[in-house]
């Protein structure tokens, strides 16, 4: 029959009662054979369980791999515990220089935009050119008092590119010419602009090639003049005519 | 010039631990590839989050607690959790000892350390990792109810349940080594 000690023996035998309560059961146990017969079985089911219980090892490789993954975490953090200090600025400046070139992409991506919007707008006009004249000696002169600078054309006798005419274009409030071009079935405008600083920040590379809505597109400058040429004829095509208008400007 | 470290004395608490959180994870998952997957996302959490590791307070308790919830929450101990026997954990009931139980003393006599592990696998995990943690990594009964957040009055009655249900397993396995 369970006595007042018994519920205790557990506990004994896992040194959580009291240094009194150890003692007195100690003298129990020496005085109730009862008790001390169920406080062996359980010390026995205790230590059988503590061997089994330490049953698994883990692997070498598996050590190593923790102990790699602690001296790492933990050395990594000692060795850049300076880097807090420095981050912020560094963050700071990358997310500048990021937004920077993403704002000069988006720029670009405006300037070219809005060129193509003035491509597109001027070849639906009923009169695409103001000056209508295949005659470079006729179109050049037309924009003589139009625009704050000159620009020399190419004579196209033979390159199967033919001149269209021209008319004033304003692109970031600034006046160039819008000059059109037929290489087969095919539309070329070219727009001429002073490379001024505003120019220059919207479409900083000086020299660029590429399709912009779906338009073959190249750019280069020239004598502080911006050219972009703009056209849903071949890469090649675009190309041959920039080269002529290169050449008559050099 | 150097900023408080807060993995400072990190690896010297853990490592000695390895073996020990190893076995218990080994014990809980049933599994190597799992055991060591548990341990491996244990330190990493412990890592992580030893910033708010108390200095003074029981670090054992804590990593093993973060073991534990660790695998609590995976798709075993999940599954363990579903199988456990609901039986109501009286926070104040004291252990009694059953009087007609089959003498420890005759089984652990007959039965071999294999089949006190085999009995113990059938614990239940509920009942399992508290016998561990006192029989074998020898917590006292406040540091495992710091790592099973539970009230001392509970860890002392899981583990009654938990031995009487060691003994129940033990006397199946001999019955079964007996008739086989």
């Amino acid at each position: 029959m369970p006595d007042a000690w018994q519920p205790k023996i557990d506990p004994y035998l896992d040194s959580e009662l009291s240094a009194d309560e150890m003692r007195g059961m100690d003298a129990h146990l020496r005085e109730c054979p009862s008790c001390a017969s169920d406080a062996l079985r359980r010390l026995q089911l205790k230590r059988a369980t503590r061997l089994a219980g330490q049953r698994y090892a883990p692997s070498a490789q598996f050590r190593s791999r923790i102990e790699k993954q602690v001296a790492k975490k933990s050395h990594a953090v000692r060795r850049w515990a300076w880097v807090p200090a420095l981050v912020a600025p560094v963050l700071l400046l990358a997310a500048v220089v990021t937004v920077g070139r993403w704002y000069e992409s988006y720029r670009s991506q405006q300037v070219l935009a809005e060129l193509a919007d003035l491509h597109v707008a001027d070849l639906a006009s009923p009169t695409p050119v103001d000056v209508v004249s295949s005659d470079r000696h006729t179109v050049k002169p037309w924009f003589q008092g139009k625009l704050p600078f000159t620009f020399d054309l190419p004579e196209l006798t033979g390159t199967g590119y033919t001149l269209v005419g021209g008319r004033v274009a304003y692109l970031q409030h600034e006046p160039g010419a819008h000059l059109l071009f037929d290489v087969r079935a095919h539309h070329i405008s070219v727009f001429i602009f002073r490379d001024t600083p505003d120019i220059e920040r919207g479409f900083p590379a000086r020299d660029s090639r590429g399709r912009v809505l779906s338009f073959n597109v190249e750019s280069w400058t020239h004598g502080g003049l911006r050219y972009f040429a703009f056209s849903d004829a071949n890469p090649e095509a675009v190309e041959g005519l920039c080269s002529l208008l290169k050449q008559a400007g050099a | 010039m150097s900023a408080h470290d807060p993995s400072a004395g990190f690896e010297e608490l853990a490592m000695p631990l390895f073996d020990s959180l190893y076995n218990f994870a080994h014990w809980l998952t049933q599994n190597r590839d799992e055991a060591e997957d548990l341990v491996q996302e244990t330190y990493a959490k412990a890592l992580k989050g030893f910033g708010t590791f108390q200095p003074g307070t029981n670090f054992r308790a804590w990593i093993y607690r973060i073991l534990r919830n660790t695998f609590l929450t995976s798709r075993t101990g999940l599954a363990a959790s579903r199988t456990v026997p609901l039986e109501p954990e009286d926070d104040q009931e004291q252990p009694l000892a059953a009087s007609t139980e089959t003498p420890e003393s005759i089984l652990l006599r007959e039965a071999g350390q294999q089949q006190v592990q085999a009995a113990l696998e059938r614990v239940p995990v509920i009942y399992r990792e508290v016998l561990l943690l006192c029989d074998v990594e020898e917590m006292s009964y406040q540091e495992i109810a710091d790592t099973l957040a539970v009230p001392i009055g509970t860890v002392m009655s899981r583990l009654y349940r938990a031995r009487k249900a060691l003994r129940a397993a033990l006397a199946g396995k001999m019955r079964e080594a007996r008739h086989a």
